[in-house]
């Protein structure tokens, strides 16, 4: 899979629409980075943000609930080595921002004062395709978008009860400074379409939901793009009323393409981002050039991708973000870096420093993870098995980084008997241990695909939009919550 | 603090009334807190945070949206209400968004709840840090140990609400937690297990010693654990793991799942759900508790309300908009503190009773779907042989319906913990289904 690159904005563009922003030069924002190194420290940073929300929501055929939401503010950090003092302001004058310095200078032994470089601005890429601007588009141009899905809901199936459809965009501008004299600048949009239905079939119900989310605008979702995500949800829906727990215990799962890269990020992602390795609290940690995993499982996690929700064109520590290589041809290459853990490992930096915002501390997190392809097809990969499980939809999943047990739940999926799929199944957790389970990937196919949901990634509280993918691939056994037990 | 607030929300209802709405319900809510992360023997993290939001919601020309906003510099607030207000009038009329009619606010009364503790004032970074040494000291106590993350986090929040309908009031609380999350070797494994510990009052937790103490023993509980074979059998839970395993219930018992169908429990309400061991009943009095209340978000004046009754449903959750749906009157659209009515016996006494069950003490991702009452989990825990722990276990799941399950309970413990607001104790259940090797 190759990345796609667009041409890279002049970085004054966005600098300069920051400094505007939020009403500041740059004389002050050395005086703030001043006040944050005065008990001296290795560096500083300052993160502006300014976010404006929108959303608006259809029921009982209905749109009549909206929201709006502006959260503004800056984040001062300062690091001593492996420490962090942390302050914020949300009024963005100079007394209360040079408190919040002061504040978060704390954490200093009291050294001698540094002095901030002088600012630059720096270049970074345009990864964010928009016809327009968020704020462009008016909320009376979102009204027939939710209308016209619930119309498609409706008319998908007559079993079809109940519809709820949302939609939401934001517009977050971010600047960030640091006291090595970086100046960097990135608006960052983010547009969700969501779909929940409830259908009832002879007295039984059944709900389902699913969402089509990027950094893209509202031009994204074309009329067709619409009708696919419907009929996709409908037809999951019905089948769930077939749909049965599978048997209880250890099976061999596929993975389809899409989706199943959430094994990717709770198995290997999380236990790779290196504040746990560095801590040794990661069952990853001194593994890098060991071999993990056969020779066809190449793991990504890359900020380029663009339109994605875990694009990135620039990280909250304003490290360029890069295509990071995890495993390669099976071999544990790099973990998930920010600049703490990079400068303790002696490496670069893979600018995954992500924060949820100015309120929050950075740390390494995943943007975009994904396997690349592999030589197989995903019918090879079914007809090799003669009693297991397909895994489709996915609700969400977790990991315990020092166990490395970890687990998906599954929404739909399907029952393979002699190399056949043959009933559909709903509702099931699986749960494996990361390592093993890398290490049993059989076969992987050439079929890889990035999925369009919303997924959004949950650590330490702070909550960022990634995005996942994966071709169809084979682990040899993990376990199958199911019913049936004796 | 409480009287600012409150003069701001009333303000922000004359805002937006001079914009054009015709009703209007605004929050204002101030918070500030500290938190200090303790690793290696070090301060890791000192994160400082004082905030002030305002939301409102609007009701103009039968229509309904919601606003919230940071930013109140010169003229910001007046366009942004502006905006919101257009922004309202720019949806479809909902005949069944009004603000709350008086009546459900009649009876509001001050009522002391013991939520503030003001020797939280005087918490300085020096304190902090020793809590935080208490807890890694005795957290890391055993040569096994990998080390541990340690945490102090204290707030103090107050929030008003204040609405065109003459509704007006405020809280405020202040609250601590602590705890540690404590790596240990166990072969190629980093097993990780934590203790935290919160409430509104330093005083009424157990001590950063007792509870590292408690952190070290879980993680040491988890060495050498793995999956047993799939079988049925009975399924003990701790208090933390009851807590999360009904609290999921109570999404399942609100007027809004109900409204949209999606909720196995939609045609209960005076029927029998579950064994009539499981009375819950809601009580937002509760003293020195960070969950009690006097007044929801949409104004509705509180009173305790029984949820379950010997497994009867009594009550769903009723919110103003959901319940002016479906015909009902609102009750209030939270949960507050959770009370199980209390068997009288302690997890000791009840293992001894129940001879082999698989004891739960945590959980790893999983999901129910609430329309059908299907769920599915993973865990750890312990299996138990004759009353006692034989063997940690992990990496299994255990799969069923609520409808069922609520039925299949068997007994309930005495032993929530001390400082929950979803106070569950200890649970036993039987034939469950266990999926493992």
């Amino acid at each position: 899979m190759k990345e796609e690159k667009l041409p890279d904005v002049p970085a004054a563009d966005h600098v300069r629409e920051g400094l505007d922003l939020f009403d500041i030069d740059e004389l002050q924002i050395r005086r703030v980075l001043g006040a944050a190194l005065e008990r001296g420290a290795d560096f500083a940073d300052l993160y502006f943000q300014h976010r404006g929300g929108r959303s608006i929501g259809l029921e009982d055929g209905l749109v009549s609930r909206a929201s709006s939401s502006v959260d503004r503010g800056v984040g001062v950090r300062v690091v001593v080595g492996d420490q962090t003092g942390y302050a914020y302001s949300e009024r963005l004058e100079m007394e209360p921002m040079l408190a919040a310095a002061r504040t978060a200078a704390t954490i200093a032994a009291g050294g001698s004062a540094v002095a901030p470089q002088a600012m630059e601005s720096r270049t970074v890429p345009q990864l964010y395709p928009l016809g327009r601007p968020i704020e462009a588009v008016s909320v009376e141009e979102t009204l027939p978008l939710v209308q016209r899905v619930e119309q498609l809901a409706r008319a998908g199936d007559a079993s079809v009860e109940k519809v709820s459809v949302s939609w939401g965009d934001s517009d977050d501008r971010v600047l960030l400074a640091s006291s090595d004299g970086d100046l960097f600048g990135d608006r960052r949009p983010m547009t969700r379409l969501a779909l929940s239905i409830t259908c009832l079939v002879d007295g039984e119900r059944q709900t389902n939901s699913s969402s089509l989310a990027g950094r893209r605008g509202i031009e994204w979702y074309t009329e067709a793009r619409l009708k696919e995500f419907v009929e996709d949800l409908i037809q999951r829906t019905l089948i769930l009323f077939e749909a049965r727990r599978p048997p209880a215990g250890e099976l061999p799962v596929v993975l389809a393409a899409g989706a199943s890269g959430i094994l990717l990020h709770e198995a290997v992602g999380h236990g790779m981002e290196a504040d746990f390795t560095r801590k040794g609290m990661s069952i990853y940690a001194d593994q890098i050039g060991e071999k993990v995993a056969p020779d066809d499982v190449t793991i990504v996690d890359s900020g380029l991708h663009p339109g994605e929700r875990g694009a990135l064109a620039v990280d909250d520590e304003g490290q360029a973000t890069e295509r990071t290589a995890l495993v390669e041809n099976g071999v544990m290459r790099s973990y998930i870096h920010d600049r703490i853990s990079a400068r303790h490992y002696g490496v670069n930096p893979t600018g995954s420093g992500r924060r949820q915002s100015f309120r929050h501390v950075p740390m390494p997190r995943m943007r975009c993870t994904y396997m690349e392809n592999g030589p197989r097809t995903r019918e090879e990969i079914i007809e090799s098995i003669d009693h297991g499980v397909v895994c489709e939809n996915f609700q969400n999943g977790q990991v315990q980084i020092g166990a490395g047990d970890f687990t998906f739940f599954v929404k739909n999926g399907w029952l393979v008997e002699n190399g056949k799929v043959t009933a559909p199944i709903k509702d099931v957790n699986i749960i494996g241990n990361g390592p093993e389970a890398i290490r049993r990937i059989q076969m992987v196919a050439g079929d890889m695909k990035l999925d369009d949901g919303g997924w959004t990634c949950g650590k330490e509280g702070q909550s960022v939009p990634v995005s996942q993918g994966m071709p169809t691939v084979l682990v040899s056994k993990l376990t199958v919550g199911g019913s049936h037990a004796e | 603090m409480r009287n600012e607030l409150e003069e701001r929300a009333a303000q922000a209802v004359q805002l937006a009334l001079d914009c054009g709405a015709d009703d209007c319900m605004a929050s204002a809510s101030w918070g500030r807190s500290v938190e200090l992360g303790w690793h290696a023997g070090a301060v890791e993290k000192i994160q400082e945070s004082d905030g002030l939001q305002l939301s409102v919601r609007l009701f103009v020309d039968g229509r309904y949206s919601a606003h919230s906003t940071n930013d109140f510099a010169g003229d910001r607030l007046k366009r942004f209400l502006t905006d919101a207000v257009a922004l309202a009038r720019a949806l479809e009329p909902d005949p069944f968004r009004k603000i709350l009619p008086e009546e459900f606010f009649a009876d509001l009364r001050e009522v002391q709840l013991d939520q503030v503790d003001s020797s939280l004032a005087h918490l300085d970074r020096e304190r902090r840090m020793q809590i935080a040494g208490e807890l890694a000291a005795a957290a890391e106590a055993d040569d096994g140990v990998i080390g541990s993350n340690c945490m102090v986090y204290d707030y103090s929040a107050a929030s008003a609400l204040v609405g065109s309908n003459g509704f007006r009031a405020s809280r405020e609380n202040t609250s601590l937690w602590y705890g540690a999350e404590v790596s240990l070797r166990d072969g190629d494994r980093r097993p990780e297990s934590s203790r935290y510990v919160g409430g509104t009052h330093a005083a009424d937790l157990p001590s950063p010693g007792e509870t590292g103490a408690e952190a070290l023993r879980r993680v040491k509980a988890r060495v050498g654990a793995h999956k047993v074979a799939s079988h049925k059998g009975t399924l003990v839970l701790t208090p933390e793991a009851a807590t999360s395993f009904l609290g999921r219930l109570m999404g399942a018992l609100t007027a809004s799942a109900v409204q949209q169908k999606r909720t196995f429990l939609a045609e209960s309400q005076g029927k029998r759900i579950a064994s009539p061991r499981l009375t819950l009943t809601d009580d937002p009095f509760r003293t020195r508790s960070g969950a009690s209340r006097a007044y929801d978000s949409d104004g509705v004046a509180l009173t305790q309300r029984p949820i379950v009754n010997e497994g009867v449903l009594e009550n769903f959750y009723v919110d103003a908009y959901y319940g002016r749906k479906l015909g009902w009157a609102p009750n209030g659209n939270c949960t507050t503190n959770v009370l199980f009515a209390h068997g009288d016996r302690d997890s000791t006494a009840l293992l001894a009773d129940v001879g082999n069950a698989i004891l739960v003490d945590s959980w790893l991702g999983g999901n129910a779907n609430m329309t059908s009452g299907d769920f599915s989990f993973g865990f750890a825990g312990q299996r138990i042989e004759s009353g006692t722990a034989v063997e940690p276990v992990t990496e299994m799941n255990i799969t069923g319906n609520y409808a069922s399950l609520l039925n299949q309970l068997v007994a309930v413990g005495n032993d929530p913990l001390p400082w929950s607001t979803f106070r569950a104790p200890t649970l036993v259940f039987e034939a469950v289904d266990f999926a493992g090797s």
